[in-house]
């Protein structure tokens, strides 16, 4: 029924469009006159009308009309007193019934009537909804084109639908943020409700798997369980040496490119560099296991350290190497953009290229440059496969980037793998975790902006 | 009594890849005076006061052809060093241009980065200096630290001039260092100039001719690219022996 009703709103639409095209046409012809818009907006102007509320009205059909179905079949049952959950099973029963799948009860008379019952109402509802929809679109219709005159101005109408259409798909975004941070609210809520919220935040133990044990002896385990300090720490400690390697060679590439290299050699080595921002993170996981990995084992073995085989070292490296392209063509974008009168004011006073680009190209970019590394950081935070891959999985508080490490994002994968109960410690703390890195990122990113902001301020 | 010649162009030619920008340019400029160099848009008098410090060296399809002698020694030689050139030669550019700094470090740029200050006091004594020199010392004494692009244009123009005179150059490069001020700016900068001639050679574009009655001893016309005449500004001015040059003057054309 939708998609019949979607393709003859289509072609209600287009009609529509014609006839408010046409009707606008023959008012230019017998008034001698021209309307205050073009043509063709008399017919979006119309299509809108004839569309707009029909399809609004669709939706919400579409939203109730399973709703009302149900509660219309199982009126019955409600009186007869039997229990909630009873029947939802016998209306799936029901339903499958219906599609022709075969069950134990499916020749019961109560299920049998129940089928005709449902189909019977499901056909006048179809036919209801579809003559609600088309009539409602019909006398819009007629609203929009009686409107049609030789002092109507169409176009400001139209201007104004789209207005709201882009108001609208704004507000999808932050709609779907809103969603995103109380779906995790709410789960996070339950956990803290069973694990104490400075347990969490401060305590130094991160063993989940603990929480499973369930005996009365154990019970008290559960809160030493979920210390996620060791997660900030390791999180922090993979980020900063990634932003090690990512800040110096991301910034001196894009100055580089930018200041020093040739157009041609820009043109080709620009797009090179930025499919380094293709590779999936899942290669580079690869590239920390079997060659960075076992490199700095060896390196380290050959100076007398131990290394261990899965460390935050070879996760940090190839994650810094995977955010150079973040750092370098945004940092090559804002340094190009400042203005060539200050490279030459610096030149005209005798300095050199160098001096030109630490003494006044780098401090005029500087907030773009900033922004640009924090954009880096949240990403080195946020990601996890690479540390999946190179860094272990263990839960190690050390400041030693030799040894196993882990973070939170790495948790959370580890945490909802495979079957889980949905009300178990365990697994809500995976929405704890969530929830903690997106208060981290968004801290960040409020920092991030303020920064960029002061010094834009100074230094326009 | 006519000054010493300070610079001295002999056939320059300028390319900008196919195209010619300047031809056979011949033209001395004497010390301690302030020349003027007019003519329409486009007609290679910009091209012409970059030659004279080399800027336009940063544009890759730029060549250089002729003499440019600067005391007696041709700018354009192998062995000239352009970093020691631009600190003898300073610019003033048509906008303002101030680097985000505070007042004080925009000054002090050219001196650090010459060398010019043994220690904190001389700096702040080349900096106070060159302020006073550029008369914007009594406006700014106070907020030294506040960043040069806080100020108004014209005060931004005279600090980028402070900065020029900085380093203690011979020659100052003016491109049109008025065309985006209002006139009260114009005149305090026309007035400065008339005080820095004593001690440094001006060269200045510009394309108010009133101007260049007003600030200039010689006046040079340039036409597509050609030096058509050049002379004291009053001959320039009342009888040109050009004719284009006089239909430039009296407005006739460009």
């Amino acid at each position: 029924m939708g998609l019949i009703t979607f393709f003859l709103l289509v072609l209600f639409a287009i009609t529509s469009f014609y006839l408010g095209y046409f009707r606008s046409n023959r008012v230019r012809v017998i008034e001698k006159q021209r309307p205050f818009s073009l043509d063709k907006y008399y017919g979006y102007y119309l299509a809108i009308w004839s569309v707009v509320p029909a399809v609004i009205i669709l939706f919400a059909i579409l939203i109730f009309d399973g709703f009302i179905v149900k509660n219309y079949v199982l009126s019955e049952f409600y009186s007869q007193g039997i229990d909630q959950s009873e029947i939802s099973l016998l209306f799936t029963q029901i339903e499958n019934t219906r599609n022709g799948i075969k069950l134990f009860n499916s020749e019961d008379e109560i299920i049998v009537n129940a089928v005709n019952k449902l189909n019977y109402i499901e056909g006048i509802f179809d036919i209801t909804s579809i003559i609600t929809v088309f009539s409602v679109s019909g006398l819009f219709l007629l609203y929009g084109y009686r409107k049609i005159n030789l002092n109507f101005d169409a176009r400001l109408v139209v201007e104004k639908f789209i207005l709201i259409g882009f108001f609208l798909c704004s507000l999808i975004a932050i709609l779907v943020t809103v969603g995103i941070i109380f779906s995790l609210l709410y789960e996070t809520v339950r956990f803290f409700s069973q694990v104490p919220i400075l347990d969490f935040l401060f305590g130094t133990n991160w063993s989940p798997q603990r929480a499973f044990v369930r005996d009365a002896s154990d019970a008290a385990d559960i809160e030493n369980a979920f210390g996620a300090v060791p997660l900030f720490s390791g999180t922090f400690l993979i980020a900063f040496i990634a932003m090690c390697v990512s800040i110096p060679v991301g910034l001196l590439t894009a100055i580089y490119m930018s200041e020093y290299a040739k157009s041609s050699v820009r043109n080709t080595a620009k797009p090179i560099i930025e499919i380094l921002a293709g590779i999936p993170t899942v290669v580079y996981g690869f590239f920390a296991v079997i060659t960075i990995a076992p490199f700095i084992r060896s390196l380290g073995g050959s100076i007398g350290l131990d290394v261990s085989s899965e460390s935050a070292l070879a996760a940090g490296l190839v994650m810094g190497i995977m955010i150079i392209p973040f750092v370098s063509s945004l940092s090559d974008d804002v340094i190009s953009s400042v203005p060539q009168s200050l490279r030459e004011g610096s030149y005209a006073m005798g300095a050199t290229k160098s001096e030109t680009i630490k003494k006044v190209i780098i401090p005029a970019a500087l907030p773009g440059i900033i922004g640009s590394f924090l954009l880096a950081v949240s990403r080195a935070i946020g990601e996890t496969m690479i540390v999946v891959m190179a860094a272990g999985l263990v839960a190690n508080l050390t400041a030693n980037p030799l040894e196993a490490s882990t973070t939170i994002t790495t948790q959370i994968v580890v945490i909802l793998i495979g079957d889980q109960e949905f009300d178990s410690p365990k697994t809500m703390s995976a929405f704890a975790l969530g929830l903690t890195l997106f208060v981290m990122t968004l801290i960040l990113n409020f920092i991030a902006l303020r920064v960029v902001k002061k010094y834009t301020e100074k230094y326009e | 009594m006519e000054n010493k010649v300070k610079v001295c162009v002999e056939n320059l030619n300028v390319h900008y890849g196919e195209k010619q920008a300047l031809f056979d340019v011949c033209m001395d400029i004497n010390q301690n005076e302030i020349t003027a160099l007019i003519g329409p848009s486009g007609c290679g008098k910009s091209t012409f006061l970059r030659c004279l410090n080399r800027m336009n060296d940063v544009i890759d399809i730029c060549k250089v052809e002729g003499s440019i002698k600067i005391d007696g020694q041709n700018i354009y030689d192998k062995d000239i060093q352009v970093e020691k050139l631009r600190e003898r030669v300073g610019m003033v550019f048509q906008k303002p241009n101030p680097f985000p700094k505070s007042i004080f470090e925009n000054v002090a740029y050219g001196p650090r980065i010459h060398g010019l200050a043994k220690d904190k006091t001389e700096l702040e004594e080349i900096v106070h200096t060159s302020l006073k020199k550029a008369a914007i010392f009594d406006e700014v004494k106070d907020r030294l630290d506040e960043t040069g692009t806080s100020l108004s244009g014209g005060q931004q123009q005279r600090l980028c001039i402070a900065r020029a005179i900085s380093v203690n150059p011979d020659v100052i490069l003016m491109d049109e260092p008025c065309s985006a001020l209002d006139p009260i700016a114009t005149a305090k900068i026309e007035a400065l100039m008339e005080d820095l001639k004593k001690e440094y050679t001006i060269i200045i574009v510009t394309h108010s001719m009133q101007q260049a009655a007003r600030v200039s001893k010689k006046t040079g016309f340039f036409h597509l690219g050609n030096l058509i005449e050049v002379n004291d500004t009053e001959t320039i001015f009342s009888t040109p022996a050009n004719d284009k040059t006089l239909d430039y003057v009296t407005g006739r054309f460009g």
